[in-house]
């Protein structure tokens, strides 16, 4: 009830505020912190409404104080100094009195913060991922696990340079946006990819930033179904104004049903079992997993590094026998009873596996040295056993 | 007080010493470098001023006009750096010379030689600031906090602003070294510490400051440095560094140095106060204690600003009541000059009016501080406009205000003519409503969820935008007018009295106006 009144007495004094300022009645909202839409938003806007009060009276009485010296106390009326410098039992009381309304500030503070601070037992794992200049988002665990996609701004370029008209969520809109069910503790865990960006939603009362390296968490729980939106918080660099979050919480049925979606979607991704594979086909393909995979060791131009990562350029693994570069692919390489840098690749698909090692064998001068220059997914599949 | 000034039984000026450029260029003499000082802050003032209107036309509307993104981060970077090592501080170097051997009794400061070289390196590292814009990139644009590793990904720019901070930081302790050294041992015979005029006591603890901490910054950007150039990586955690330590150290730096830029502004508006309430300061040894507190405190609570990097609970839990704790000193200093106001027998003239200005507004910005420091509530508001509100209310309204104030107090002194009071009360209420004007609004942006540093914003963010604009053209254009009463007030004017307001007191005060060139070589006694 308590928050009500404020609330109501507030939204008059933003009204007053509003006339002043000559705004139309309904722009109140703009004078406040946006509707919360989670308990600890709750909580924070209460707290900032409780230190706005206890501003306001600090206000009136220490500048209406001021304000009474500026008319009364003018030479022009006639007022003669009194010279007096000094007030002991006042200036004691000055201090203390201060010292008492910030522990009644400190105090409610400190409850929300242990509250905002416990991220414990939440229903599901989110890891957002800051990216100049975009979000990505994981779902590691809880319902939806698995899923994982990008989040980039959706306005298009012609709005931004006035070459259209501007749109309902102008830079507060994205391709995919991130659905969580309504009700639930979701716990967001923030890294990013490159510079220190900050995953902020004000509706729902969270801002973490996100450093790269480092993994930090916040959490939230929706109240109600809705689109909430918000930005990076942290200077990031050339687009950091245009990379907005945008939060769609959903009844748990229709995540359920968005769940299924996405993995219907994931499964649509992955290769089918039963496709046969031309040599360029595989060609193609193992470029890109060679690009994901080697590259760093091996070179774009499968020259190696000299003296840490051989050259795959007439090496006589590549060249040589498929059972051989098949073993090093899924076994890794062993030196003296200990592993290289080498690692096996098994966890790479049968198809990725058989098309990456195909690749070498045709690219660079490597082309037609090879006894066999291709490498088929089934011959990888007998491999593993 | 009645000091004894025999000022023409020994004139330097007779002796002759260099004119023109060179008079400039090889000056030992406090006044000339506090003037140097001066006009070199203001020239920077109008510089950072400019690329700050850059900035609100800008953002007058959304959409992309101007600027585009890049060269957009580099105004908000370079308008925030210029303004606080260019303008703020050097402007309270510039007071500290002209005024520190006058309120104190000496002759100069304690090395006059090195007070040449502490204000001539700062043209150099102003040009660099300058130049930057000019290089492949342009100027850094990773804001004035430059944070790791944003700054890694920066052009050459950046590699000039971290050579023109070092110089600076340079310029800053030897100024520091000089005004402790002049304090502690020229003061005339009869003036203990405890006698010293508030400016004195408040740039004491300020110098002291600044020693301390510039250093913590050097040490930061030249990490920085490495981490750019030589495959350091402080900053890197792949390299087994951590972004947020530069963060820790950029702060540790960072919260002393907003008060480096405040407590010599609480200091002139101490001894404006007092004069036109014709009433001496009310609490003298409470306000030497608040203001030691502040300084003492200003060492623990630097994480209040890195509330989002997400550091251990408790931490967050202490430096909120750390940070909270200022208040109290704060505050002490507020009732006192509100305390001093009371039962005076007030006048308004231009320095007054500025400020009492001072303390309506710098409070304004000391209450945004308090909602700041509650942590949940800052999770809301960090990083967005309302930051940007609350720092412009304590550093516009609070630092430059006061040096407004303290330029129309002294002024007739320093030019021994008056200024033009009509249009210094003109200069104030243009400043007051403008400033206002632009910064209030901002509040509101804030709350709303505006984040700072963004060239474009949704346009439900508009109206409170454009409001800001206009107020900040009014407040850079009334800026002009300031300039216009400086400049003819040391051309002409009604000649100044040797103690130019009723209520003054103060060794500088007994000195005719202008001051010759050398005064004091005969210490005055305090009684």
């Amino acid at each position: 009830m308590k928050r009500m009144k404020n609330g109501q007495a507030l939204a008059t004094l933003a009204a007053a505020a509003a006339l002043l300022l000559g705004l139309p009645a309904a722009a109140f909202a703009k004078f406040n912190l946006p509707p919360p839409q989670s308990p600890i938003a709750q909580q924070i806007y209460d707290l900032h409404t409780l230190i706005m009060w206890i501003i306001v009276v600090v206000f009136v009485v220490v500048f209406g104080a001021m304000t009474y010296s500026i008319v009364m106390h003018r030479k022009s009326i006639g007022h003669q100094a009194v010279p007096f410098h000094e007030n002991t039992t006042v200036e004691i009381l000055w201090t203390i009195v201060p010292f008492v309304i910030l522990l009644g500030m400190a105090y409610p503070a400190t409850k929300t913060v242990l509250a905002m601070r416990d991220t414990s037992n939440p229903d599901i794992t989110i890891k957002a991922t800051g990216y100049q200049w975009k979000w990505g988002y994981d779902y590691l665990t809880g319902e939806g696990q698995g899923i994982g996609f990008y989040s980039t701004l959706s306005t298009p370029r012609d709005q931004i340079d006035g070459k259209a008209p501007k749109g309902e969520n102008y830079l507060l809109e994205v391709d995919n946006n991130l659905v969580v069910p309504v009700g639930k503790k979701i716990r967001i865990i923030t890294t990013a990819n490159d510079v220190i960006h900050a995953f902020w939603v004000p509706a729902l009362g969270i801002k973490q930033d996100a450093i790269p390296g480092f993994v930090r968490d916040t959490w939230f729980k929706a109240d109600k179904e809705g689109t909430y939106r918000g930005q990076c918080a942290e200077l990031c660099g050339k687009d950091h104004g245009f990379m907005p979050i945008v939060v769609e919480v959903v009844s748990a049925e229709q995540y359920a049903a968005w769940v299924g979606d996405q993995k219907k979607k994931l499964a649509a991704l992955a290769d089918d079992p039963n496709k046969t594979w031309t040599p360029d086909e595989l060609k193609v393909r193992g470029e890109k997993v060679f690009a994901q995979n080697c590259v760093a060791c091996h070179q774009a131009t499968g020259m190696g590094v000299p003296g840490a990562f051989p050259a795959l350029v007439g090496s006589p693994v590549v060249l040589g026998p498929d059972a051989v570069q098949i073993s090093v692919m899924l076994n890794g390489v062993v030196k003296n009873g200990k592993p290289t840098a080498m690692a096996s690749f098994k966890e790479l698909s049968d198809v990725e596996l058989a098309a990456v090692m195909t690749y070498t064998r045709n690219a660079w001068s490597n082309a037609g040295k090879a006894k066999d220059p291709l490498i088929e997914p089934a011959d990888v599949k007998a491999a593993r056993k | 007080m009645s000091a004894v000034i025999n000022t023409d039984g020994h004139g330097h000026d007779d002796h002759g010493h260099p004119t023109g450029i060179k008079r400039w260029l090889t000056t030992t003499n406090h006044k000339d470098i506090g003037t140097m000082y001066l006009w070199f802050s203001f020239t920077m003032f109008l510089i950072g001023g400019v690329l700050a209107l850059g900035i609100r036309a800008e953002l007058f509307q959304p959409g992309l006009q101007l600027w585009r993104p890049e060269f957009f981060n580099q105004l908000t970077t370079m308008h925030g750096i210029i303004m606080v090592f260019g303008a703020i501080m050097p402007a309270f170097v510039g007071f500290a010379n002209w005024l520190i051997p006058m309120q104190i009794g000496a002759p100069d400061m304690a090395f006059a030689r090195m007070n040449n070289w502490s204000f001539w390196l700062l043209p150099a590292a102003a040009s660099l600031l300058i130049i930057s814009f000019f290089m492949p990139g342009g100027a850094t644009a990773a804001g004035w906090t430059l944070y790791a590793p944003l700054t890694v990904q920066m052009g050459p720019g950046m590699d000039f602003a971290i050579f023109a901070l070092h110089i600076m930081g340079a310029s800053s302790i030897m100024g520091s070294i000089n005004i402790v050294t002049t304090i502690l041992n020229m003061r005339a015979p009869g003036m203990t510490l405890m006698k010293m005029p508030m400016f004195v006591w408040t740039w004491l603890i300020t110098a002291y400051l600044l020693i301390a901490v510039m250093p913590v910054l050097a040490g930061a950007i030249t990490m920085t440095l490495t981490d750019r150039h030589f495959g350091t990586t402080f900053f890197n955690a792949a390299g087994g560094g951590d972004p947020v330590m530069y963060q820790h150290i950029f702060w540790f730096f960072g919260h002393p140095e907003v008060y480096i830029m405040i407590l010599p502004a609480f200091g002139i508006v101490s001894e404006i106060i007092p004069a036109f309430s014709r009433k001496p300061l009310f609490g003298y040894s409470s306000m030497v204690y608040a203001t030691s507190s502040i300084a003492i405190l200003s060492f623990i609570v630097w994480a209040h600003h890195m509330f989002t990097t997400g550091m251990p609970t408790t931490a967050q839990l202490y430096f909120m009541f750390a940070t909270l704790l200022i208040a109290v000193p704060t505050g002490v200093k507020v009732f006192n000059w509100i305390a001093t106001m009371w039962k005076g027998s007030l006048t308004f003239e231009t320095p007054m009016l500025f400020a009492c200005g001072f303390i309506f507004v710098f409070s304004m910005g000391g209450f945004t501080g308090l909602v700041c420091a509650i942590v949940p509530v800052d999770i809301q508001i960090q990083d967005t406009y309302y930051v940007v509100a609350h720092f412009h209310y304590v550093l516009v309204a609070g630092s430059l205000f006061a040096l407004f104030a303290g330029v129309y107090f002294w002024l007739p002194k320093w030019t021994g003519h008056m200024y033009d009071e009509v249009l210094g009360k003109l200069h104030f209420w243009l400043s007051m409503i403008f400033f206002n004007l632009t910064f209030f609004v901002m509040h509101f942006l804030g709350l709303a969820g505006m984040p700072r540093r963004i060239p474009d914003y949704s346009p439900q963010f508009t109206d409170f935008n454009m409001i800001a604009s206009v107020g900040a053209f009014g407040f850079g254009l009334t800026q002009l007018l300031f300039l216009y009463i400086v400049i003819k007030c040391i051309r002409g004017g009604e000649k100044a009295s040797d103690n130019v307001w009723e209520g003054a007191k103060g060794l500088e005060w007994t000195l005719p106006s202008p001051p010759p060139y050398h005064t004091f070589e005969t210490p005055p006694v305090v009684k």
